[in-house]
């Protein structure tokens, strides 16, 4: 009982989090500064979540950075995103038989 | 329109898969914090999300109160609101009030990832599509982590752990070496980032994100303000 309060309570907050500012959210936003800044958070909220958290992915620094060296050539090269996805796998997979 | 769900769908499968290994540690987790496996597939079914789950799991094995339980839900989502915003500036003109409301609960990192590197308007059906595939990913991944424990071997789980990130750089990097504003962006975020992680230690996770992120745009926008062109992108 008490285990599904807290259940509902985490999921309304969370949901509220997301809902709010996409469904109130309505006008183009005329600031060049904010449009701006918009434009980037995306880029920015990727590599803050991506570095250096992908080096601690694996239990193992070393298989890690040879996925993350992996992933970066095949992403340099424009691969799609399920090839460079699974090939980072494949290679810190890989690189555990030899560490 | 159903080409759009398709593709979708088609979209959402790195993240299925990188979410079924995420997950399975979360399912995992759940059941040693001493939750039935029908309540940590639960959490991962209405809450979608990785931080805000392993922290309210941690909650309510401490029987902790309801408000900290509602300040660390904030506190560490609360950048889907940031990014709820980013995507609301590129949205179809089907994309309803309902609509709205419904897709707004699969807003996720990696969702909005894949989403903000689209070319096109976001349509409903486009969303719904990999929100279902991503969705299905995350809640039987809890679900077997939760009934099955440790059948995974421990090399194929590590190895999977790398899966999102993966996908991450494969949506950052093509678009920094076509642009230098991109890769300025991009190096200042992950710098603050690091820094965050080894020297400034007292800040949670998911504040160093939001800091690291607004700094680093916020750096991005005075230096290099966009072209009403590449806005609308």
């Amino acid at each position: 009982m008490t285990v599904a309060l807290y259940i509902i309570v985490m999921a309304l907050v969370t949901y509220l989090i997301r809902m709010i500012p996409f469904v109130f959210f309505r006008k183009k936003i005329k600031s060049r500064f904010f449009r701006s800044f918009l434009y980037y958070i995306p880029y920015a909220v990727l590599s803050a979540m991506t570095i250096p958290a992908i080096f601690y992915s694996t239990g193992s620094v070393i298989t890690a950075v040879v996925g993350t060296v992996a992933a970066a050539v095949l992403a340099y090269f424009g691969l799609p995103l399920i090839a460079v996805a699974l090939t980072a796998a494949a290679a810190v997979f890989a690189a555990g038989f030899f560490i | 329109m159903r080409s759009r769900f398709v593709r979708g769908m088609y979209h959402g499968i790195p993240i299925a898969l990188g979410y079924l290994s995420v997950s399975f540690g979360f399912g995992i987790m759940a059941v040693r914090a001493g939750l039935t496996p029908l309540a940590a597939t639960l959490i991962s079914a209405s809450n979608l999300t990785s931080a805000g789950q392993a922290a309210g799991v941690d909650i309510i094995a401490a029987s902790g109160a309801i408000i900290e339980m509602i300040l660390v839900q904030l506190t560490i989502n609360i950048r889907y609101s940031l990014m709820a915003l980013s995507l609301s500036q590129k949205l179809d003109k089907k994309f309803s009030t309902p609509h709205r409301f419904a897709a707004s609960f699969g807003i996720t990192d990696e969702i909005f990832a894949v989403c903000s590197a689209q070319i096109e308007p976001l349509t409903p059906a486009y969303m719904y599509g990999m929100i279902l595939v991503a969705f299905l990913g995350w809640v039987s991944g809890t679900a077997l982590g939760a009934a099955a424990g440790q059948l995974l071997p421990a090399a194929v789980s590590s190895a999977l752990g790398i899966v999102l990130y993966g996908m991450f750089l494969a949506i950052i990097i093509p678009p920094s070496r076509k642009h230098k504003s991109v890769l300025i962006v991009v190096l200042a975020a992950a710098a603050v980032s690091i820094l965050f992680r080894y020297v400034i230690t007292v800040v949670s996770g998911g504040f160093a994100v939001i800091i690291s992120a607004v700094i680093a745009s916020a750096v991005g926008a005075l230096l290099f303000p966009v072209k009403d062109e590449e806005a609308e992108e």
